[in-house]
């Protein structure tokens, strides 16, 4: 079983490929993969409860690991309270973690 | 436990995108954890480590250059390879032909000119390889 890490930077709302990697992600776990998608930058505004439309509420639903950049979220005024079920604020430092797991494969987007 | 190592190759020219400063995190974070960091400057993120950047005043605000305290990716770059100087050791190459076709080779002390075979090299020899495009 492979560990698929996806870091969405884009905002959904202003590109619309986000859809692509959402499907993508879901893929991969219907198919017994392990998946994390690290939000950063412009991508952490589909993690607000009120990003009508977001993909983050089906994809947590699908058991995909759902992490959120702290810096991003400040950047923006994000509150961790503000943020969706299922989202766990999270930071670069866990994320280099994840990027030396064995056996995972990190696509940028 | 074997060493980690990371490698990053960068498109991104400096003071475009968030992706450069998402990208200096990443490595900063990866040296101060002990991992080894590679990173393979392509494109317009060769300007990265252009020496003559000049931090500069804020006419709008008034502000002067010691108060305006104004950033270069230079700097950040410096305080990185002086971070990752021995062990754990930061490997900073430039594209060479991205370099000559920018005019961008006077860089600062610490990078090194390299291609595309450096990158696969590098790749090679990584626990894992994040490329972050431009696009």
């Amino acid at each position: 079983m492979a560990h698929y890490l996806f870091i969405e930077s884009r905002d959904p709302f202003d590109s619309s490929d986000s859809g692509f990697v959402a499907e993508t992600a879901a893929a991969l776990k219907k198919r017994g993969n392990e998946v994390t998608l690290f939000l950063v930058q412009n991508g952490v505004l589909a993690a607000r409860k009120g990003a009508r439309g977001s993909h983050v509420p089906r994809l947590a639903q699908a058991g995909i690991a759902l992490l959120a950049d702290d810096f991003s979220l400040r950047e923006r005024g994000i509150q961790a309270g503000e943020c969706s079920a299922g989202i766990q604020e999270s930071s670069v430092d866990a994320l280099v973690d994840l990027l030396v797991r064995e056996h995972t494969k990190a696509i940028w987007h | 436990m074997a060493e980690k190592r990371l490698t990053v190759a960068l498109m991104d020219p400096p003071y475009e995108s968030a992706a450069s400063t998402t990208a200096l995190r990443i490595i900063s974070a990866a040296l101060k954890k002990g991992i080894h960091v590679n990173v393979f400057a392509y494109e317009g993120a060769v300007n990265l480590t252009m020496k003559d950047q000049a931090p500069h005043a804020n006419p709008v605000k008034g502000t002067t250059v010691e108060e305006e305290e104004h950033p270069t990716t230079k700097a950040f770059v410096s305080s990185l390879l002086e971070l990752g100087k021995s062990h754990p050791l930061l490997t900073w190459v430039n594209c060479g032909l991205c370099v000559d076709e920018r005019g961008a080779g006077n860089w600062i002390d610490g990078v090194k000119r390299g291609g595309p075979a450096d990158f696969l090299k590098m790749a090679l020899e990584s626990t894992n390889t994040l490329v972050i495009p431009t696009h």
